[in-house]
Formats: C-alpha cells, structure tokens, sequence
C-alpha cells in the first residue's frame, strides 16, 4: 500500500470522527441508521447480541447483502472480515467495502496472524483493549483503532476499561524520557517509531472510537468524555424497543457529549433499553480474541 | 477577528488546529446557544452531510446560520460543507443552506477507493495541495460563481460573493493559504 493511499484512508476516518457508526443487517436497517443520523453504517448478517447467542462459527456477511447496503444509503458502508482472514479482505475490498473491521465478533481465522493489511488498498479499523494492541495492530496497516469492549452484551463496562487502559498507558509515555523509549517498545511488543509518535503527540496516529457495550446515549457521551473520538453502536439499537429514536439521541449525544441537560432530554422515553448480559454472565468473551 | 467552526460532526479539529498555526481565534459551534457568541466568520468542515445537515436541523441551528450566509457572513465550506450549501445536490434529495448557486454531485469519485491526492493550480493562490476524501464535485455552476479550481475537467473549488466552497480538504495538508486566503475575506468584509 502506498504512504499516499494509507494517508487517504486514515484520513476517511477523521471525516467520521464525533459520529455514529451502527451495525445493520438490512438495507432497511441502514435506511434507518443514516436517516437518524449514522456517519457510516457496518453491514453484517447477524448482530453481535445474535451472534454471541445463536453460537457456531461467524463468518464475512454475504457479499449480495453488504452490496444492497451499499446501494441503499450514501454515506461509508464497513464491513467485517474474521481476524487473519486475508480472503475475506481481498473479497470486501474487490467490493469495494469503504472500511473493512478485521473483528474479534466473527470467530478468528487465524490464531496467530492478523492481516497484513499494508497490501490492501481499502482501509481497516481493528479492536484494540490497551495500546500494545492498538499500535501492533497500526503497524500492521490498520488506520483506525476502536476498543474491543464486549460486543453484544449491552454492558459498557469493557469498553469503559479499554478506553481508560490505553489513555493511562498513552499518559504514561508522553511522561517518559526519551530514553526510556526503547524499552517501553520492547515490553509493548511495538516498532519504537510508534513509542516516540505516541510520546510526542500524547494520542493514537490513527482516530480511535469506542464500540463494544454502548448502549444508552449516556454510554455514549461517557465513552466520549473518555476520550472516544466516535463511537460504534452495535447490537444495542436494533435490539432495543424503538431502534429509530435511540439512534437519534445516541447521535445527538455524541455530538453535545458535555451537555447533561441536552442527554437528560434525549434520554426520556427512549422505550425498553437492550435487555444486555452482565460481564459476569458471559461465557465466550470475544475480547479475548486476537492480541 | 473571530472564526466559528461547525462542530456537530467531522473533520472540524482539523481546521481548528490549522487556525490555532495561522493565531485565528475561533469557537466551536455545537449547538444553538454557541451562536449567540459574536463571530466574524464560519467554517463548514468536512464529514458527512447528512448528519450535519440532520443536526443543524434538530439542534436547531439551521435557520440562524442560513441567515448569517445570506446576510453576507464569509463562509469556507469544505467536502460536506460544500454540499450544505449547494442550491441543487444532483444524486440527493436531501437539501440544506441553498445559498451557492451551484449543482453538486455527491461521492462523484465513487467509494473510498476513489478517493485521491493530487495538486492543482488554485486562482489567485498558485498550486496547492488537494486531497480528496470520497468527495464531491460542482457540475455546473450560475451566473456570478467564480470558478478557482478545476481538476480533470471537473469544478473543485468555486467563490460566490462571499461563500467559499471546495471539494478538497485544505485542512489535513500542511499548506495554509486557502485559510489564509479565507481570512483575509473575513478581515475585508469586518471594514
């Protein structure tokens, strides 16, 4: 991949940044989100809450299904491939998929490798719960980084905990001497040239959102006040009582994320929230999937 | 002098930090009361306009910022702002501002994939970086629009009075004179 197209696509993901990218299943589903505001949609057969209980192997979506996403709403359609599955890459980008997520919610095809996603032209944006994994999976060509959370569970907690890890841990190198560097590479198992980018300029390279878990408006703003640059909403809109208003005031929540009065408003009558497992509850936890 | 940057959605912190470089003071617009702090001009930034348009709409902003544009405040609208302007989007039904007298076409370079950099000559700038993210085009434009900037044959960058409008993205690349350029319509139209 040239420096000039990485450029480009991690450019795309600044242009998302302060929205609101929603799982769909449908073309109708998608209607939905980009009508209530959705800076980008993630086609998938199955939602994670679906996912994690129908159990079995989760694989790419049909490629027929993501290709009707794309024709019905204007704005970027992602997509998810299993993590090392290269294939399944090389078919999104061939339909021209605006973002691929290499996703811990499908089951891993590689227990070792993940993509190297240098040789594609089309952008990734890879799950990260603390910053060894965050900048492993940049220098392998990702261009966006959100936390893993728990995918499908309505339960913030994981997302909250990545989130606050890699801030801790990006605070703790900008504080460093700068020959304390090398060593700090070593332990995070990282290029050092990423150690020094991250000890300069106290963020992620790439823009990096929060997804796993958020559920309510209140999810959302708290993720941003955290210091998610956007958020990913998953199951927790087509799996709550009146999908089309909780998308909008997680949108809007997003956008005014200090404004207690703004999210109180949009937090009324927003109908049966998702039902959610507690992390205590959960049996396969997908965060756990791919380092 | 005093720049409002539209903050519900996109690249804004770009441009925010291109005018922190250039020692422009600017305030965030997010929702409706930030309009009510006094400035001497706007930037419309770069992300999708559909959830711009949507929020300026239900956050109650639209009708203030309209009149602002028609009242003759600068404006420098970049991709999607661009589009919020734009009298006719040719491939949507979707509808904004209507102020610049131009017809868009909307992700006229197709997907991600589409997206390019390249550099062309500006009007009255010289050559300048252009970067384009899944970004529109201006397909033909009224009496009275300036054409800047054309690339591949298609119209990039447009003036009308004192609307700004382009397809580019100025602010991710580290030249500064399409700001700069921004700026001095704001300081002539504070005399």
């Amino acid at each position: 991949m040239a420096e000039n197209r990485y450029k480009l696509n991690k450019e795309l993901a600044q242009m998302l940044k302060g929205g609101v990218i929603m799982d769909v299943t449908t073309p109708e589903q998608a209607r939905i989100a980009e009508a209530a505001g959705a800076c980008a949609v993630m086609a998938l057969e199955r939602i994670p809450a679906d996912i994690r209980a129908a159990g079995g192997v989760s694989r790419m979506s049909d490629p027929k299904m993501i290709k009707g996403i794309q024709d019905a709403v204007s704005i970027p359609v992602m997509a998810k491939c299993r993590i090392g599955h290269f294939v399944e890459a090389q078919i999104l980008e061939a339909i021209e998929i605006d973002y691929i997520d290499e996703s811990e919610v499908l089951s891993p095809a590689d227990d070792v490798y993940h993509i190297d996603k240098t040789r594609f032209n089309v952008p990734f944006v890879c799950g990260a719960k603390d910053l060894g994994e965050a900048l492993r999976r940049i220098n392998e060509g990702a261009s966006m980084i959100r936390t893993k959370g728990e995918p499908g569970t309505g339960d913030v907690v994981q997302a909250v905990r990545h989130m606050r890890m890699m801030n801790s841990e990006i605070a703790k190198i900008t504080a460093m001497r700068q020959d304390e560097l090398f060593q700090e590479a070593k332990i995070l198992q990282v290029p050092y040239d990423l150690v020094v980018y991250v000890h300069e300029h106290g963020k992620l390279p790439v823009v990096n959102f929060a997804a796993g878990g958020v559920a309510t408006p209140a999810d959302a703003a708290l993720m941003m006040q955290l210091g998610a640059e956007g958020v990913f909403v998953g199951s927790g809109i087509f799996k709550s009582g009146n999908p089309e208003k909780r998308a909008n005031a997680i949108v809007k929540a997003v956008t005014n994320y200090k404004d207690a009065a703004l999210i109180a408003s949009l937090s009324e009558d927003l109908g049966e929230a998702m039902v959610g497992i507690n992390e205590q509850e959960i049996e396969l936890l997908m965060a756990e999937r791919g380092k | 002098m005093t720049i409002a940057v539209l903050a519900v959605q996109g690249a804004f912190a770009e441009h925010e930090n291109v005018l922190e470089r250039l020692g422009i003071p600017y305030v965030e617009l997010r929702k409706k009361e930030d309009l009510f702090i006094k400035y001497d001009g706007l930037i419309l930034p770069g992300g999708e306009s559909t959830v711009q348009g949507k929020l300026l709409k239900e956050l109650g902003m639209f009708d203030t910022i309209k009149e602002q544009i028609q009242d003759g405040m600068p404006v420098l609208a970049t991709c999607a702002g661009m589009i919020l302007l734009a009298d006719k989007v040719e491939n949507d039904h979707r509808e904004y501002f209507k102020t610049l007298p131009v017809t868009v076409k909307r992700n006229a370079y197709g997907r991600q994939l589409g997206s390019f950099y390249t550099e062309q000559e500006f009007k009255g700038i010289g050559v300048i970086p252009m970067t384009f993210i899944r970004a529109p085009y201006i397909d033909s434009v009224e009496n009275g629009v300036d054409i800047l900037s054309k690339e591949n044959g298609h119209i990039v960058a447009v003036r009308y009075n004192n609307q700004l409008a382009l397809s580019f993205h100025p602010e991710l690349d580290n030249d500064h004179r399409i700001h700069e350029y921004f700026s001095h319509m704001v300081q002539s139209h504070m005399r």
